[in-house]
This record gives C-alpha cells, sequence and structure tokens, in this order.
C-alpha cells in the first residue's frame, strides 16, 4: 500500500498529465465553434446597442451601463450562454471520447477513474472560465468604451465599477464550476444527455416561479445571489417576459452562495465518479 | 482437453477467470469460462463472434463480467490504478486521442501513468525504438499508414514495461518483415517469465510462438492447454504422423499389418508415409520395432500437432454438425 503522502503527489502528477492532455481539446472543442459565437453574443449587442447610441449623441451613464449589463448577464449570459457553453463542453469530455473511441486509452492507465474525473473536469473549468469570463470582459470593455477617461476612471476607482467587474468574474466563474458538475455527471451518466440537459433547462429557468425551497435547488439561485446588482430590483417591471423569471425571493448571502455551490458541484462530482467506476467501454452501441 | 480449472498454478502467478459469464442484454457474450492461464504466449483462437475480443475485454476490466470473477496475477482490474502498472492492453481500436504525434501519444499516457518526465521520456524512447518509429516520432499519427498505426498501438501497450501484455489482433495490418520482428519480439517477451495472451486469425503465426492456446466456439471454451495436449485428447481424429524412412512402401505395409495404423498413406514426395493412429504410444512402440527390423527412419514428426489442424476438428467440424 502506497504512504498517504506519496499516493497524493502521484495523484496531482497525473490530475496534471491529464489537465495538459485534455485542455486543448475542451478549449477548442471539436465542432465547439458554437460555444464561441454564444460567448461573444452579447459583446456584440453591447457594441451594437454602443454603436447606435453614438449614431444618436445620446449620452452616456456608467450606471445605466451597470444596470444594462446586469440584465443581460443574468437573463442571458448566465441562463444561456454560460449554460449551452459548459453543456457543450463538460458533456463531451467523456461521451466525446467515446464517440472518438479513444476512452479505452485512459481506462487501461494505472489511474483511479475519479482522478481522470477530476484531471478532465479542471480541463473543462479552465477551458470554460477562460472563454466565459474573456467575454465579461470583452463586454464591460465594450459597454463603457463611450465613456471619457474622467467618467471611467471614476466608475472604475472610486464607484462600484472594479468591484462589480471582479464580481461578475467570480460569478461566471462559479456558473462554470456549478454548471461544469452539472453537465459532467449529465456526459457520464447518461448516453445521450440531451434530454436531461434540457430537463435542467427547464428547471434553471422555471426557478424563478417555484416555491422557495425549489429555489435553493438549483445552480441559477446561487448564481444570482452572487451578482453584485439583482436584475429584479432594476427597472424590469415594465418587461412583461424578463418579470416572468424574475419573482422576489430573498437571496442567500455571498458566502453561503459560494458555499452551497461548492457542495452540489461536490455532490455532482462524487455521484459521476461513482458512476465512472462502473462504466464500460462499448463503442459499438455508441 | 483441460477441464475447466483444472490447472493448479497459483492464482497469484496466473490469469484466473473463475465462471466468468458475460451476457450483453439477452446476447450471449462469453458463458461460464474458467480458465488459469500460466506464463508464456497464450493463442485465444476463434472464428469470429466467438467471445476473443469479449474474454480480452473482461481481462482488462474494459467491460464488467455479469458473473463471477477475473484476476490476473492476484490483482482485478477493478482497482486499476495496480492493475494497469502489470498489464498493457493493445486493442483492436483503430482510433486516437486527436493531433498527437507517435511521441505526445506514448509520453502523454505514460505521464498519465504517473512516471516523472525523464521516465516518460526515456520509456517512450525505448518504446518508439522497439516499434521501429523513431523517425517518425515527430509526425502526426493521423498520418500513419495503418502498419505504422498498429505498431505505434503495441508500443504505447508496451511502454511501461508490464508483466502481462494482451493483445487483440496484434499482427493486423503488418507486413511480412514487420510480423516476423514483432513475432519475435512476443517470444523475448515470454522467454522473460511474462504473460503474453494474443487473439489472432492468422493460425499458422499461433503456431511459431503460442505455448498454450485457448479455443473459444460461440461464448464458450471449447478446449485450452498445450498444443499437442489438446490434440491428443481429440480421440474422434485419428493422430496423423509423418515418417520419413529410406524404404517407404515396406514402412507403409509393416504399419498397417499390425494394426496400429488405420490408414498409412504414400506421401506424394515419394520418400515418406503419412499415418493415422488412434494409439500414438502403441504406435511409436510398433515403429521402434521396425526400425529395428532394417528400415531406416530419418524423422518423425506428427503432421495435425498444430493450431490450425486442432482448430480444423474441434471448430470447423462443430460449425459443420451445427
Amino acid at each position: 500500500m502506497m504512504p498517504a503522502q506519496l499516493r497524493s503527489k502521484l495523484w496531482r502528477a497525473q490530475i496534471w498529465a491529464v489537465l495538459r492532455l485534455e485542455w486543448k481539446k475542451s478549449f477548442l472543442p471539436r465542432r465547439g465553434l458554437w460555444i464561441y459565437i454564444l460567448a461573444i453574443a452579447p459583446v456584440v449587442i453591447f457594441a451594437a446597442g454602443s454603436a447606435f447610441n453614438a449614431s444618436k449623441n445620446l449620452p452616456v451613464d456608467a450606471g445605466e451601463n451597470a444596470r444594462m449589463f446586469a440584465g443581460i448577464f443574468q437573463f442571458f449570459f448566465l441562463r444561456f450562454a454560460v449554460f449551452f457553453g459548459c453543456a457543450g463542453i463538460f458533456m463531451n469530455l467523456f461521451r466525446g471520447e467515446m464517440l472518438d473511441k479513444s476512452l479505452h486509452y485512459y481506462f487501461l492507465a494505472p489511474v483511479r477513474r475519479e482522478v481522470l474525473l477530476a484531471g478532465k473536469y479542471l480541463a473543462g473549468l479552465l477551458a470554460s472560465s477562460l472563454i466565459f469570463c474573456a467575454s465579461v470582459t470583452l463586454q464591460i470593455i465594450v459597454l463603457n468604451a463611450r465613456l471619457n477617461s474622467v467618467a471611467l476612471q471614476e466608475y472604475l476607482f472610486h464607484g462600484r465599477g472594479l468591484a462589480a467587474f471582479a464580481a461578475y468574474l467570480g460569478v461566471t466563474f462559479m456558473a462554470c464550476l456549478g454548471y461544469g458538475g452539472v453537465f459532467l455527471a449529465i456526459g457520464v451518466v447518461f448516453r445521450n444527455g440531451l434530454i436531461p440537459a434540457a430537463l435542467v433547462l427547464a428547471w434553471e429557468t422555471i426557478n424563478s416561479v417555484l416555491p422557495p425551497v425549489l429555489q435553493r435547488v438549483s445552480v441559477i439561485y446561487y448564481l444570482k445571489s452572487l451578482c453584485p446588482l439583482q436584475a429584479s430590483a432594476i427597472t424590469l417591471q415594465h418587461h412583461s417576459l424578463l418579470t416572468l423569471f424574475s419573482l422576489n425571493v430573498p437571496m442567500a448571502s455571498g458566502p453561503v452562495a459560494f458555499v452551497a455551490l461548492a457542495a452540489l458541484t461536490g455532490v455532482l462530482l462524487g455521484f459521476a465518479g461513482w458512476r465512472l467506476r462502473e462504466m464500460e467501454i462499448d463503442y459499438g452501441i455508441e | 482437453m483441460n477441464p475447466a480449472g483444472s490447472n493448479t498454478t497459483e492464482p497469484s502467478a496466473s490469469i484466473v477467470f473463475n465462471d466468468v459469464s458475460k451476457y450483453y442484454g439477452e446476447v450471449l457474450g462469453v458463458s461460464h469460462v474458467h480458465l488459469s492461464i500460466p506464463p508464456g504466449v497464450t493463442s485465444l483462437v476463434g472464428p469470429n463472434g466467438s467471445g476473443k475480443t469479449t474474454l480480452m475485454n473482461l481481462l482488462t476490466g474494459l467491460i464488467r463480467p455479469t458473473r463471477g470473477t477475473v484476476s490476473v496475477i492476484g490483482l482485478s482490474p477493478s482497482r486499476p490504478e495496480e492493475f494497469f502498472r502489470e498489464v498493457g492492453y493493445c486493442t483492436q481500436f483503430d482510433s486516437f486521442p486527436r493531433g498527437l504525434t507517435g511521441y505526445q501519444f506514448l509520453a502523454a499516457y505514460l505521464a498519465v501513468a504517473g512516471f516523472s518526465p525523464a521516465e516518460v521520456n526515456q520509456l517512450a524512447g525505448e518504446a518508439l525504438e522497439r516499434a521501429g518509429l523513431l523517425d517518425a516520432a515527430n509526425r502526426k499519427i493521423a498520418g500513419y499508414s495503418k502498419g505504422m498505426r498498429q505498431r505505434i498501438k503495441l508500443a504505447q501497450a508496451m511502454a511501461h514495461n508490464p508483466r502481462v501484455l494482451v493483445l487483440d489482433e496484434p499482427l493486423n495490418g503488418l507486413d511480412p518483415l514487420a510480423r516476423a520482428e514483432t513475432l519475435t519480439l512476443f517470444r523475448t517477451f515470454a522467454q522473460q517469465g511474462r504473460f503474453l495472451m494474443i487473439s489472432t486469425q492468422v493460425l499458422h503465426e499461433v503456431d511459431l510462438v503460442a505455448d498454450h492456446v485457448i479455443l473459444l466456439s460461440q461464448g464458450t471454451v471449447v478446449a485450452e492447454g498445450k498444443i499437442h495436449e489438446v490434440r491428443s485428447e481429440i480421440r474422434d481424429q485419428p493422430l496423423q504422423i509423418l515418417i520419413h524412412c529410406d524404404r517407404p512402401r515396406a514402412l507403409a505395409s509393416r504399419l498397417f499389418d499390425s494394426g496400429d495404423a488405420v490408414e498409412a498413406r504414400l506421401h506424394p514426395d515419394g520418400g515418406s508415409v503419412l499415418v493415422k493412429t488412434r494409439d500414438a504410444d502403441r504406435f511409436y512402440l510398433q515403429l521402434n520395432r521396425i526400425a529395428l527390423d532394417g528400415i531406416e527412419i530419418e524423422s518423425v514428426a506428427p503432421a495435425d500437432d498444430d493450431v490450425i489442424s486442432v482448430y480444423d476438428y474441434l471448430i470447423n467440424s462443430e460449425d459443420s454438425s451445427s
């Protein structure tokens, strides 16, 4: 039996090796152009809006920009772009290799399946976080591009701009963490993950109109709790479609939301690891 | 034929299948397999769909038995972290991770196994050299020929110097020179006291290297053991012996008269006799007496003591009767 210290060192080395082998595949997934389109879509929306405002010589206001960003971030970016992006990246970590008929090389290596899962999950997390955090950064740059340098400095360093930017990056990372766990588990458990993914989407979409107890059994509830501005508190009452998703329910505190998302991800990865130990290689029926 | 589980080799020194069955839904993969396989080269022989690949996948844990257990030198495939330090498996799948060169392919999975960068470099280099792919090491595998892909798969399965090597159709796609080199490699591997299990349809190549043979048909083990032991147990087929001598006609006549031969035919080469007998021991005694009487015997060799004949008797005859 290997001593615990050596075992832990071996596992770290193996996770690192899997991560190095996987991250490029996750970053540039086969047939994965749509993930980048999803990530870039809000940037294009903000750029178009900014160009329209500039052509009409409409005034720029950092506060209004922040509110607009919060709405797009919660109702489009988290619920659709990050959601589907993570589905595309994480569900394919194992299922994609099954389709490529190359998963057996991992299963024939002297590596615990849970260690393999950890390496692949981290590769997916690295890729998805980079893609979507880069998108958030670009969105904020484009949105505030028309602010003059004084207003920009005021907003960033004396207002809440920089803190909000950091918070949105953090929420995006936590979204990749949470949805990554959900879709990795779906990819391991189900041969065809589309129906389970659609059910998760439906659950996350109707989440806001569910009783408070059920709202807490979701990823989006905790992500919304972590957002620096609550979209439901913004002027959405005039937007009938958006109000459908924004019933006022007390949000979780930041630490509680963080711990809950981490715990949910841990449980999902534990379950996926357990199922992975039983997984067989049977390319014939894929 | 060895009855199921008759071999008394210690489990920690052999590959053991203990009443293993595998069903794919209602479709039978293999049924009630009892085997205890000693070190050396063991050939899995059987027609397409007989269960060879299923047995190999069960051995390496790529699939789980519906019932029964598998143990390889005392290790269970359900603990891959220990199991695959000692076991290498070259599958039939002709697929590779995308975008890797030959060297990267070997190095990546050696790193996943936990070897240090220096060990990875050394083992990958040795494996490439063994496979004769040093020149192609930095080329993408996607651009390799079929034979090169087969060799890089073999190199990958052997790169970590396993004690047990399982190879599913390892000679597929290799040219005659590469086949000969690979067979020599197998022999060397087995001579080091290690286990080599091969499935192949090229029976005469099995004959060149295999110490043991396992014959499979329709998911069941039809026979297993050393090839001549298996042959001697097939009692409904007389043993064929080819004898070179100075007076083949006289020898044929004497053997037939003695009653120990059920058939004696002059061989087309004109200098030998092909004899069929049901009792090899009595036949050889009689042959000694004949030799003492003045017929000069140059050589005596079994003519159907090989995998091809055994396969023919046990599997083709079964197929034709069913």
